[in-house]
């Protein structure tokens, strides 16, 4: 299968689930911000869940599509549509005839998910199909997409198949067909409300004032623009420090929430480089990770207090979350 | 002789251990942080996704799921993250703080001056030394591989003297080209990538210090000894033509 970019969106670019083992290098670790909408969007298509997707961010991308085509979309709703009918997210699409796949207004979360069956015929580099743009390697030819470029899909699994032969019987619309159940998507708000996001206190807490200590607890922070893949940048009541610290650089993890002498916070994502320099006041625990992927510039962030005992029990509970809906996919498929 | 080491480990998070194991930059912690990152890239576990090797510390980034499958006793009543500091602890506790391994030494060729290096009379007039005296200076050095960070392949050297010490540019530039030598403050190093920067460049190297088609894709490892080498603009182009 092909699929054909007739227009390129703000930022679409292939990510898996990192290229990791190699940060002792110095090589970031790249990667779906949501890594829990690509697993699923892959486990919808039949592929293993931690292939290469389209990672679409806030503006899609006009994407031409061929019949036979098996598709999901996970993560944030931009109002995907073919040919005028809205398509479903969270389930398994079944393209029956050459279409056009066009996105509309951001309703919830900023970052969509496209795999397809077979995933994107993409080479690894040092074990990913991440896209690292700054290095210019990785992904489709190093970079965001373009106008012009054309994906290539591999062989689609013989689960997808099951899953194609089924929908190829349903009726749906013209274009495409899609099941009536759909995985969870949990997470995702779109409320205007100050998004909650669960923390861990960081290495370097107790070195914050009383004050700047209780102000991470109970101020909403705003996403500004400077807000990239690599990280998010928060403005808010600055946090001090009670006196200056003298930091040596050390590893960084993804949602790690450093301050830099102006006092306001910065969230390191996927994109972040491997070690830091500015004292740690917060750490976002993994559950919450695709929460914050999915929060955009403009949004407001509430950051509340977990133990780090607490937080591994949650991101356990999510992960049995995926292994039992595994269970009840291949039991769809039968 | 075995030295008893002394060290810290700390969660980064629900996914992450950081052992420290001081707090200053030395050739002696150096060996610390080395003897450890020798034993996991021989003998990694399951669920260890990889690690981190910073000036004082090393951080092991682990997957919880496996390791509650994989290595905690059954029914016991420990977290990923207590498992694993325990296993470090472990494997710490037999380590003797000492690099068993003969340090590589990394000869790098630089050209000087010239477009390459556009403050080197800048570092030069900075240390009331004439550019001949710089270039001297820099290439009689032996420079320890801290770390690898900042960007890939980039070298935290240390061991500059500090008669060419200078201090960063007033105003950054935007773009500096692969392969700029350059110095800031008490540190010198390479740019692998193109990257904005506020170094002094006193030159440029042929060699590629990042290479995302080998194995490992960074010339240069922490431990590593770097010296630089003196080369002509011909030999500098030469080299290029055989590195592309």
């Amino acid at each position: 299968m092909k699929m054909e970019v007739l227009s390129p969106g703000l930022m679409t670019s292939v990510q898996d689930l990192g290229r990791h083992g190699h940060q002792k290098h110095g090589v970031i670790v790249s990667g779906a911000m949501d890594s829990y909408a690509l697993r699923i969007a892959n486990l919808l298509v039949g592929n293993s869940e931690g292939e290469a997707a389209l990672e679409i961010t806030l503006v899609g991308p006009k994407l031409k599509l061929q019949k036979g085509t098996l598709l999901a979309l996970t993560g944030g709703d931009l109002s995907p549509v073919i040919e005028g009918k809205a398509v479903p997210m969270w389930r398994p699409v079944y393209i029956k005839q050459d279409c056009v796949l066009k996105f509309g207004a951001c309703r919830a979360g900023c970052r969509v998910y496209l795999a397809v069956a077979g995933a994107y015929n993409i080479p690894d580099v040092m074990g990913s199909k991440s896209t690292y743009l700054r290095a210019g390697i990785g992904g489709f030819q190093g970079r965001t997409l373009q106008k012009g470029d054309r994906l290539e899909t591999n062989a689609a699994s013989e689960t997808a198949h099951r899953m194609i032969r089924h929908l190829a019987k349903t009726s749906g619309t013209p274009f495409f067909a899609a099941p009536s159940w759909y995985a969870d998507k949990g997470y995702i708000s779109s409320t205007a409300k100050p998004i909650k996001i669960r923390v861990m206190t960081g290495r370097q807490f107790e070195f914050f004032t009383h004050n700047s200590q209780n102000r991470l607890f109970s101020q909403p922070f705003l996403i500004t623009t400077q807000s990239d893949r690599m990280g998010y940048r928060l403005s808010g009541e600055e946090l001090k420090l009670e006196q200056h610290l003298e930091m040596i650089s050390e590893a960084v993890a993804f949602g790690t929430v450093q301050v830099p002498p102006d006092g306001n916070p910065i969230i390191l994502l996927a994109d972040r480089q491997t070690a830091g320099g500015y004292p740690k006041i917060a750490q976002v625990a993994m559950i919450d990770i695709s929460r914050l992927a999915q929060a955009k510039p403009g949004s407001t962030l509430l950051f509340t207090k977990v133990s780090v005992k607490e937080a591994e029990q949650l991101y356990l509970n999510r992960e049995r979350g995926i292994e039992t809906f595994k269970r009840a996919l291949s039991l769809k498929l039968k | 002789m075995k030295t008893v080491m002394e060290f810290e480990i700390m969660p980064l998070g629900d996914a992450a251990l950081l052992v420290e194991f001081g707090k200053s930059i030395s050739p002696e912690i150096h060996k610390k942080v080395k003897s450890l990152t020798d034993y996991l890239d021989k003998n990694s576990f399951p669920g260890m996704i990889e690690y981190v090797a910073a000036f004082t510390s090393v951080t092991v980034f682990y997957e919880p799921v496996t390791i509650l499958n994989r290595i905690a006793e059954k029914m016991e009543n420990r977290t990923a993250g207590e498992v694993v500091a325990g296993l470090l602890q472990e494997i710490i506790g037999k380590l003797d703080g000492t690099d068993h391994t003969i340090s590589r030494v990394v000869e790098i060729p630089v050209c000087y001056g010239g477009e390459f290096g556009p403050d080197l009379d800048f570092v030069a007039r900075h240390n009331k030394l004439s550019p001949k005296e710089v270039i001297e200076i820099h290439t009689g050095g032996q420079y320890l591989v801290y770390m690898i960070g900042f960007a890939p392949g980039f070298p935290y050297l240390g061991g500059m003297s500090e008669k060419i010490a200078t201090p960063r540019r007033q105003s950054p530039r935007t773009s500096i080209p692969a392969g700029s030598v350059g110095i800031a403050g008490m540190q010198t190093g390479a740019y692998p990538i193109s990257t904005p920067g506020g170094w002094q460049l006193i030159g440029r190297t042929p060699t590629a210090l990042f290479r995302p088609r080998e194995n490992p894709p960074s010339l240069l490892n922490a431990g590593d000894t770097v010296r630089f080498y003196p080369i002509s603009y011909e030999e500098y182009q030469a080299m290029r033509g055989n590195e592309a």
